[in-house]
């Protein structure tokens, strides 16, 4: 790792000020940021730490009944919130299906929002060409392997999928991101944060230079009793999605009043499947209807050469997903 | 790591005799060796500041030189001369003389660098020295008291799990934890419905709980024997 200079920022806006210099960066949890520096991918000159900013590590109650969680709350204190488990038990099964539970004893709320998206050619330096590290320099990922790739939204520039399983289940449920700099105060949609690579694949997340998360905004609680995330992975535990899906359904019945459905290890960003959801919305929910569902939601795919398996995949994986979350027993398409 | 642009002194062993670095050094690469490819990708976060693909470097800001850092380690104070970025694990082995806790792939995949700060278990090689000054922490070296191995000390002799030994000082570390976690309630993606307790640590639960540290021998069901039997009471 090379050589860094390092700070202790005690509070918002003393930790927004020593970021103006280039080359700067927050480090949280530091479990992707550490990682990338000992690689050579990440070499920023200074490190400003944010874990002891004060009031960023709760997590409280809003006024219109929504949940707030403080962008350093780390992702284990997250996942075992009692409010979380009770009221957003879709969150705190995504949470407990990231990483380890070392990991998520470091990692942030924050943080894991700002890991980078990423393949194992923009891991590994060795290999000369990746657009996201080095821009303009290729991908290698289109015509090597894309096994893990995307499936969805992927541009000629980028192939690569954010690996983040809060993110999806953020998405499903309609979280608001609360970004700090010193210009003010702004809010982000969930869905608005993260980014299509495009011909930028550089950059990740929407968020500016010199901003700070601060806090991630739930609305109230609408899917506690009718949410599943499912996560297919080659591995039992410990490993990146192949896909995933975050089912969030409000039911009268066995009618679909709400649903909500956003994928994991497809896009280069959490993937909201929307015309999925708006074929099941007020609709009794059956096998075919869900099915045709799922094989809507893949109607845009374009799969690489190492991962056709995922078209499938992910339709079989929505029909499990919102079938749990609905209390059905049915499972496979 | 690229090694070459490591300086002599902040990574090296500073013990080393012309006979033993070889050893130790061979071991961290066998180590290393065997787990990277295991997880290839591992979750992480970190918050960016700046967009940095375009930024120079700032050249109003020069490396740290090494400064007095002072660690509790095991309720014992350790003051150590350390640059920004020494992590966390080399303090503990190359500047505080701690060898228990183990560096295995150095990237947060095999967690054979779990240690305990303020009681719970993280990875040591993924975070700075510099970031825990004040906390408690506790390696393998601190789990005994007064020569007294603790319960799943015990319990890993007793059910032999273990075969080289190497990841086992993580094993240790996170099998503790996980101890006092399952007895305060917490989930994982083995428990049924996050919205209520878990009601018994079952092997799913100890597997699921356990997967953040990789034994290369294969230690596994004598590792979930061992940890079962201190939850039992057993030990």
């Amino acid at each position: 790792m090379d050589a860094i200079s390092y700070e202790r920022a005690v509070d918002v806006s003393s930790a927004l000020r020593a970021a103006q210099q280039p080359g700067t960066m927050f480090i949280g949890g530091g479990t992707n940021l550490l990682d990338l520096m000992k690689g050579g991918v990440e070499q920023p000159v200074h490190l400003v730490d944010i874990t002891h900013l004060r009031g960023l590590d709760t997590i409280g109650t809003l006024p219109d009944g929504g949940l707030r969680i403080g962008a350093l709350v780390r992702n284990s204190d997250a996942a075992n919130h009692a409010l979380v488990r009770e009221q957003y038990p879709l969150l705190s099964q995504a949470f407990l299906s990231g990483a380890s539970p070392q990991l998520r004893n470091m990692a942030t709320v924050g943080g894991n929002l700002m890991q980078r998206t990423r393949c194992g050619y923009f891991y590994d330096t060795a290999f000369t060409q990746c657009n996201k590290r080095q821009p303009g320099s290729g991908c290698a990922s289109i015509e090597g392997q894309n096994r893990t790739h995307a499936i969805l939204g992927a541009s000629s520039q980028c192939v690569a999928v954010n690996p983040s399983d809060m993110s999806v289940a953020l998405v499903a449920l309609d979280a608001v991101v609360r970004v700090s700099s010193l210009r003010g105060e702004r809010t982000i949609p969930i869905s608005e944060f993260h980014r299509l690579p495009a011909d930028r694949p550089e950059v990740d997340t929407t968020l500016q230079p010199g901003e700070l998360i601060t806090a991630v905004d739930l609305p109230p609680p609408l899917f506690s009793d009718h949410s599943h995330y499912l996560k297919v992975r080659d591995r039992a535990s410990y490993a990146f999605a192949l896909v995933s899906v975050a089912a969030a359904l409000q039911m009268d019945g066995n009618t679909v009043k709400t649903a909500h459905i956003a994928l994991g290890g497809v896009a280069h960003k959490p993937w909201r499947a929307s015309i999925a959801e708006q074929m099941l919305t007020g609709q009794p929910l059956t096998d075919a209807r869900l099915r045709a569902a799922a094989a809507a939601a893949m109607g845009e795919a374009q799969p690489l050469s190492g991962n056709r398996f995922k078209v499938q995949l992910a339709q079989r994986s929505i029909v499990r997903a919102v079938n749990q979350a609905a209390g059905r027993t049915g499972g496979v398409a | 790591m690229s090694r070459n642009r490591v300086p002599p002194g902040s990574d090296e062993e500073p013990n080393a005799t012309p006979n033993q670095p070889s050893r130790r050094r061979f071991l961290q690469s066998a180590a290393a060796a065997a787990t990277v490819g295991v997880a290839p990708h591992v979750h992480a976060q970190t918050q960016p500041a700046t967009s940095l693909p375009t930024a120079p470097p700032a050249e109003t800001r020069a490396p740290e030189p090494p400064r007095p850092v002072t660690l509790n380690v095991n309720g014992r104070a350790y003051t150590l001369q350390l640059e920004p970025r020494v992590t966390l694990l080399d303090a503990l082995r190359e500047y505080a003389g701690l060898m228990g806790t183990k560096k295995g792939c150095d990237r947060g995949q095999c967690g054979a660098c779990t240690v305990l700060i303020e009681g719970r278990r993280i990875n040591s090689c993924l975070t700075l020295a510099v970031m825990h000054e004040g906390e408690a922490i506790t390696t393998v070296e601190g789990l005994a008291s007064n020569g007294v191995l603790s319960p799943v000390q015990r319990a890993f002799i007793e059910h032999d799990a273990f075969q080289c030994g190497y990841c086992t000082p993580g094993q240790i570390c996170s099998a503790t934890a996980l101890l006092s976690e399952f007895n305060s309630g917490t989930a994982s993606t083995a428990t049924a419905d996050v919205r209520t307790r878990p009601p018994q640590l079952s092997d799913d639960e100890i597997r699921e709980r356990m997967s953040g540290n990789i034994c290369r021998c294969g230690a596994y069901a004598n590792i979930v024997a061992a940890v079962r039997s201190v939850h039992d009471g057993n030990a």
